[in-house]
């Protein structure tokens, strides 16, 4: 026991300030992708997971990245598109609106306008804003969250527990992990909702008391990622139960996570 | 009977076993090479005679069961559906002298459209009961005798008659759920005995799984385990896509054997396209791998101590292991390593920068895994809970077919690093290592041959780096690549032995994709172990076999 004690003052306090101080992604991480406008946009089948789209009208060839169902893969960045599309260090993309995690820009236009679609067309964040608003008011700071895994690859669950680590420690912020759905403000949803899960699905969101918030954690929760729609998968979690707050990544680094989960209670800005 | 000119060169012992394999079938079949030159496949012309020539493979042979590959080839000129039944060298020591060679035997059946059925394997092989109860759900081909024919990969609602990894089957269409009743679960049953249903959602942050215990007061009588609810359709989902689109499908079949898995479809497509990949990547993937293994033994041990409720060894573990997925990220930019590997090579380098950093991050990982283990052998409190918990005994562990950490801690010496060479462990001179094994059988067992695991891993990976020399990173593959060859690799993943089977169509696209997760071979054996324990100790026999869900469901 005193062998415990003596390590545990050697190995000091490991938990990171985040939010409190920015954090800084390693070099090579690969964050949002960011579309240089008026140039040579690569093709939308590059993208393995369906992300890149592209549609022609009278102002050009327009691309656009769904950064809900983008895999992070940094492919669209390598050769022959480098330059066209580079792999940004932004990790912080958490989103009230599926409309706000689309990118679009004007291929092969030497102007590089940006379409007009780039102006935010935000309608003032109805039920989502309310139900955190309301779980600020009723609950404070505190919040407590209910894991539910509609079919993930694991990947996003690991990250999740992870904000339980001494080294994000997730409770100084006074958010929590609980067993029941019956006594969580909310859940975060990981996987694409499979066929096989959707049942229980329903049934554990559905168990969690009003006023709830519903979070969509990576790319499969968020659009069905690079699983998609199929026999054995519905293809994201908003196209069984209305979603609140999507945080894109595949899957998103703890910090990523806790941003979302902070914008959920409307403790920090969405993306926009 | 016909032997082709390649058999016809080989050795006595090679000669023999094709000479048996054509005796068992009474001379109605077929004996050639492949997929790889050193594999054999042998042509069932009657499926009636498959008993017999798996029973020679098992007894005679020194084979073990692999796994079942089925495949829709109606619109081929064959016009048939294929069953092909795959062998590996079994463990040494298991019954009579292992043939050491890296090779596999296939038993190839053809089946009747019109009839699709085949004899069961399950009564003579356990290991082959869930592959046939597969096969059954997703094409449809009924293995007769079987003694446990339930549904498994399909759920309650399924529409009867439907078999999706048919190649008529439209894998878009969402069909409906169907009334049903409710799933026959095996039950123990008599006085005083409780049935305990658990899950598919489960109270901490883990993955989906239905467990239904029956007991009688604290101790676990049986227990019915029904995975597959993560079931996305991911096998069905690669077909027809070209094979680096669906390289990054198999990169995400299951997050933390993101690399194994991404590595064992990269090696299958690179024996297609008949490439060697250049030395340095080989040597990048290979030290990718002994990184996967590391932060998931390590963080594995934690888990269980959080079994046990031993908190100081569960926040070590996580602490430990969340610097490794740091160090992961700062090499390939990804907590998973996911981008590093990719098809003929690897996409990064690692400078010598990033090399400095890996050596001290393994280094003060070393020292703080050696803490953590002598804490906890200290502890009588934890080693009381974890000896003799959760027995899996050897020959269980041998019918089961089981792979990985859990056979290696049941006495059985297996390890695909050595027995399937892949990455730069396939070069000459490559390291050599030692493969852990413990008779233990128990949870003390398995958390043991982790920690003994992560200090071979952390010693590899420094001989790794010192054979690294400059070179290039990728080679070419040909687009569009040949089809019809088929691709068979084996890894091993943090888990145990992986094995991809792959083949491609006419246009250089995916055709069939297959994986044989070692989680799917090892989770009957968590079943087993958990019927020598009382109830409250399942979540520690559970995390000292650690499986996926996902790698099993795909």
């Amino acid at each position: 026991m005193l062998r415990i004690l003596v390590d545990a003052l050697r190995t000091g306090v490991v938990t990171i300030r985040y939010p409190a101080a920015p954090s800084d992604p390693p070099e090579r991480f690969r964050g949002a992708p960011v579309l240089s406008p008026g140039s040579q946009l690569p093709p939308p089948d590059v993208c393995p997971a369906g992300a890149l789209s592209e549609r022609i009208d009278t102002s050009g060839r327009h691309v656009a990245l769904d950064l809900a169902r983008c895999i992070f893969c940094g492919r669209c960045a390598e050769a022959p598109w480098t330059g066209a599309i580079t792999m940004g260090r932004d990790f912080e993309l958490a989103a009230r609106h599926r409309a706000d995690l689309r990118l679009e820009v004007i291929a092969d236009d030497a102007t590089g306008r940006a379409p007009e679609a780039m102006v935010p067309t935000l309608d003032p964040d109805a039920e989502a804003a309310q139900a955190a608003a309301q779980i600020h008011r009723v609950l404070g700071r505190s919040l407590h969250l209910r894991h539910l895994d509609a079919g993930s690859c694991n990947a996003c669950d690991w990250e999740l527990s992870t904000l339980l680590n001494p080294v994000y420690d997730v409770r100084r912020l006074g958010i929590d992990f609980v067993a029941s759905p019956r006594h969580a403000d909310g859940v975060v949803v990981t996987g694409p909702v499979t066929r096989n899960l959707e049942t229980a699905v329903r049934r554990t969101i559905e168990a969690v008391p009003e006023p709830r918030i519903v979070i969509a954690l990576g790319a499969c929760a968020a659009s069905g990622g690079i699983v998609g729609e199929s026999y054995a998968s519905a293809g994201g979690v908003d196209r069984v139960l209305p979603v609140d707050v999507y945080i894109p990544g595949c899957p998103p680094r703890p910090e990523a996570i806790l941003f979302g989960i902070l914008v959920a209670v409307g403790r920090l800005e969405a993306r926009r | 009977m016909r032997c082709c000119g390649a058999l016809r060169r080989s050795s006595l012992a090679e000669r023999a076993l094709v000479e048996a394999l054509l005796a068992s079938v009474g001379g109605a079949g077929e004996v050639e090479p492949g997929p790889r030159a050193a594999d054999l496949t042998l042509r069932l012309g009657n499926p009636s005679d498959l008993l017999a020539a798996a029973a020679v493979l098992l007894s005679k042979h020194a084979m073990a069961f692999a796994t079942v590959v089925a495949t829709d080839e109606t619109a081929t000129p064959s016009g048939d559906m294929k069953v092909r039944y795959v062998f590996e060298p079994a463990a040494p020591g298991a019954g009579v002298a292992a043939i050491p060679a890296d090779r596999f035997v296939t038993l190839l059946v053809g089946v009747d459209p019109a009839c699709p059925e085949v004899p069961s394997l399950a009564m003579a092989i356990p290991a082959a009961n869930w592959h046939e109860r597969e096969m059954q759900d997703l094409f449809g081909i009924v293995p007769v005798g079987h003694p446990d024919p339930r549904p498994l990969v399909v759920h309650d609602g399924w529409p009867p008659g439907v078999f999706p990894l048919r190649k008529s089957f439209d894998a878009s269409q969402r069909l409906p759920v169907l009334a049903a009743d409710e799933f026959p679960h095996l039950v123990a049953e008599g006085e005083g005995v409780f049935e305990i249903p658990v899950g598919p959602i489960h109270a901490g942050i883990i993955e989906p799984g239905h467990f239904r215990f029956t007991s009688v007061g604290e101790s676990v009588l049986h227990l019915d385990a029904r995975l597959f609810y993560t079931h996305r359709g991911l096998e069905k989902r690669m077909e027809g896509l070209s094979p680096l689109d669906a390289f990054y499908v198999a990169e995400r079949i299951c997050g933390v054997c993101s690399v194994a898995h991404g590595l064992g479809y990269c090696e299958a497509l690179e024996q297609i396209a008949g490439v060697a990949v250049p030395p340095r990547a080989r040597l990048l993937r290979s030290i990718a791998l002994e990184l996967e293994r590391l932060y998931n033994h390590i963080g594995d041990i934690g888990n269980v101590c959080a079994g046990a409720a031993f908190h100081y060894g569960t926040a070590t573990g996580l602490r430990l292991r969340e610097r490794l997925q740091q160090l992961n990220e700062r090499l390939a930019g990804h907590r998973f390593l996911r981008g590093l590997v990719i098809p003929g090579g690897t996409r990064l380098d690692l400078t010598n920068d990033l090399l400095g950093v890996l050596a001290a991050t393994l280094d003060e990982t070393r020292a703080g895994l050696a803490t953590l283990m002598a804490r906890i052998e200290a502890n009588s409190s934890i080693v009381d809970r974890l000896d003799d918990t959760g027995m899996l005994p050897y020959q269980a562990a041998l019918d089961l077919a089981i792979a990985g950490v859990a056979a290696r801690a049941s006495g059985v010496d297996r390890d695909a690093r050595r027995d399937h060479p892949h990455g730069a462990l396939a070069d000459p001179g490559a390291p050599r290592f030692e493969v852990v094994t413990d008779p233990g059988a128990d949870v003390m067992a398995r958390v043991s041959v982790r920690a003994r695991e992560a200090d071979v891993s952390i010693r590899l990976v420094g001989e790794l780096v010192r054979r690294l020399e400059a070179g290039p990173l990728q080679v070419a593959l040909a687009d569009p690549l040949p089809g019809g060859r088929i691709g068979i690799s084996a890894i091993e993943s943090p888990r145990g032995e992986a094995l991809h089977w792959l083949r491609l169509d006419e246009r250089g696209r995916v055709d069939r994709y297959h994986l044989r997760s070692p989680s799917y071979q090892n989770w009957p054996a968590v079943a087993l172990a958990a019927e020598t324990a009382i109830v409250p100790d399942f979540p520690l026999v559970n995390k000292s076999f650690e499986l996926c869900y996902s790698c099993t469901d795909r």
